[in-house]
């Protein structure tokens, strides 16, 4: 009898759960499926959009991907066998220059602001929520700033690598400002305080145990700034990047220079069907070289990545 | 403050029981020598009054344990001993710390050099993401200390305190290779490297299985002969095994404002603290009422 009742009791409890957890009469499940959709159809018109730009430029390009574009000048008259020698080694100096420059420089502002400030000052605040500012600064005019800065004005260093390199260094400074605080903020404070309680001073404790630690976050800091400051057109056409140079830069501090967006830029401008193949070619190797930096970077970050 | 009122996990490893001292040591004076001590030690952090009126004797050779619940500023008071507390900006210190008579809070008294004699081993235990050796050799390295083969001295460290023998074939490797309890053993090693006066231990066994803290605990009755350790602890077996003297802290809520002031009850020998103690806070305290 008492068997009976409980199997009873038992039956209506499964049916009772089986009815609560049945979802299948839930009203507006189709909200979900369509919120999906919309989420696809996003994703889907960003990729393609960056495919059909890559294999447009990849297929035009394609004929012109050749030795001649490393081995030659840019060249008007020799339209099919025109290189790009003087822009890639621009932009190569161009970046040598940026990173010398900057990563010194935004290292050291990152460890003021994260070890020695003081946040409860007023301008300490007022400095941090201008670099975040800075990073939204449109390039351009970090352009006219260099050259009224950095050409003329102040400095007067002329139309010249190093003026390129330097505006470009004031344009993804706080880049590597914030990456590099992000990196030292991640270093635990017990290490700080291990290193204290050994009577180290605060200085070799950031020397010998914070900076090491945050290594892999600058150095991807770095290259993703190195990443935006090599793909910049606007600021070079104001500093003296002139379109058309036949000779390599003489040194950091004379001469005149090109860097890859410049080329590509004054290539893509002229009517003629050889500059714009050119340019699409000057795309491929630009590209090519984003691609090898930022994954140098991924790379970096997974190699060093550290659980505390 | 869990820690306090449940039944503590050691108690099933070390059988000795829980409230009498395992070693009382005969030859114990019954006032400490007094190579450090607190006078009037009052710490706020901010507006809020941390500690009240500390005073205490720390004696040589001795290990010294605070106890109290959670709050009750044991580890303030520690970490004024090596003016750890200067890192945190809002704190404040009145009164003086005395070290060997003198001041350490004094205004020509460096705080790097009074952390160099005065050693800390922390909570969780937290090695430099270097290898075995170079967390040892990184103290005397960066204070300047004459060492005349660092080779030795690494060894002599590993040795002292009781984890040679376990990592003498892998000194390169990284020392978070190695467990929480050999890492403690390691931070532990790290601190006795740049040859501390005193050394102090913020629960350093909070982190660690129960066999791991019998090793630790071990090791503290060694490092006795050569050193004086202030511990904090949470676990009163923990002070009734090693400590020498014990000092009970406890919290007292402010009549306005309700802030939790810590302030000391009782400070005596352990073996008095936990059998006969004078105190009716510390009774309840150590019989289990409160917490």
């Amino acid at each position: 009898m008492t068997s009976r009742r409980n199997q009873i009791a038992t039956q209506a409890a499964r049916d009772v759960t089986l009815a609560q957890l049945d979802g299948s009469n839930r009203g507006g499940q189709w909200k979900g499926a369509v919120f999906k959709a919309v989420l696809v159809l996003c994703i889907t018109v960003a990729i393609v959009t960056l495919v059909a730009v890559v294999l447009q430029a990849f297929f035009t390009g394609l004929p012109r991907l050749d030795m001649n574009l490393i081995r030659n000048m840019p060249s008007s008259i020799d339209r099919s066998t025109s290189g790009m020698q003087s822009a890639i080694w621009g932009t190569v100096r161009l970046m040598v220059g940026v990173a010398v420059t900057v990563v010194p420089l935004g290292v050291s502002a990152a460890i003021y602001l994260e070890e020695f400030a003081d946040r409860t000052k007023w301008y300490v605040r007022l400095i941090e929520l201008n670099i975040q500012n800075l990073a939204a600064v449109p390039s351009i005019v970090f352009g006219i700033l260099g050259l009224a800065f950095i050409v003329r004005g102040p400095l007067d260093l002329g139309f010249v690598v190093y003026a390129g390199s330097l505006t470009l260094s004031l344009l993804v400074l706080p880049t590597i400002i914030l990456t590099t605080r992000e990196a030292i903020r991640s270093v635990p404070g017990s290490i700080r305080e291990a290193s204290m309680a050994l009577g180290a001073t605060k200085w070799k404790t950031i020397w010998k145990q914070v900076l090491p630690s945050s290594v892999p976050g600058i150095m991807t800091g770095t290259i993703l700034a190195l990443s935006r400051a090599i793909g910049e057109t606007a600021p070079l056409l104001l500093v003296g990047a002139t379109v058309f140079v036949t000779y390599n830069p003489d040194g950091f501090f004379e001469g005149a220079f090109t860097s890859l967006p410049t080329q590509i830029f004054a290539w893509a401008t002229r009517p003629q069907e050889e500059f714009r193949i050119l340019a699409a070619a000057g795309i491929i190797v630009l590209m090519g070289v984003l691609i090898v930096m930022n994954s140098l970077a991924i790379w970096i970050r997974n190699k060093f990545t550290r659980t505390w | 403050m869990s820690a306090v009122t449940t039944p503590d996990p050691q108690g099933d490893i070390v059988s000795t029981p829980s409230t009498t001292h395992a070693d009382p040591r005969s030859g114990l004076p019954d006032a400490p020598s007094g190579v450090m001590e607190t006078v009037g030690l009052n710490v706020y952090y901010g507006g809020f009054h941390a500690v009240h009126d500390v005073d205490l004797a720390f004696g040589r050779n001795e290990i010294t344990a605070l106890i109290g619940p959670s709050g009750c500023g044991k580890s303030t008071v520690l970490r004024c001993l090596n003016r750890m507390n200067d890192l945190i900006p809002a704190a404040r210190v009145e009164g003086s710390v005395n070290y060997h008579g003198i001041d350490i809070y004094g205004p020509k008294v460096d705080p790097i050099e009074v952390r160099r004699r005065i050693g800390m081993v922390f909570q969780k235990p937290n090695p430099f993401p270097k290898s075995i050796y170079d967390n040892i050799a990184y103290g005397p390295r960066v204070i300047g200390m004459q060492v005349d083969n660092m080779d030795d001295h690494v060894e002599r460290c590993l040795r002292q305190a009781a984890l040679w023998d376990e990592v003498k074939d892998k000194l390169k490797e990284s020392g978070y290779s190695l467990s929480g309890g050999q890492q403690q053993r390691l931070c532990i090693a790290r601190t006795i490297a740049t040859a501390p006066d005193v050394i102090l231990m913020d629960e350093p066994c909070s982190a660690l299985d129960p066999i791991a803290t019998s090793a630790i605990e071990d090791l503290m009755t060694d490092l006795r002969e050569d050193y004086t350790i202030i511990i904090v602890t949470h676990n009163m077996q923990q002070a009734a095994r090693v400590s020498d003297r014990t000092a009970f802290f406890t919290a007292r809520p402010d009549e306005t404002t309700g802030n939790r002031t810590g302030l000391l009850v009782e400070y005596d020998k352990t073996s008095q603290i936990f059998e006969n103690p004078r105190d009716q806070r510390t009774e309840d305290y150590i019989s289990g009422r409160f917490g």
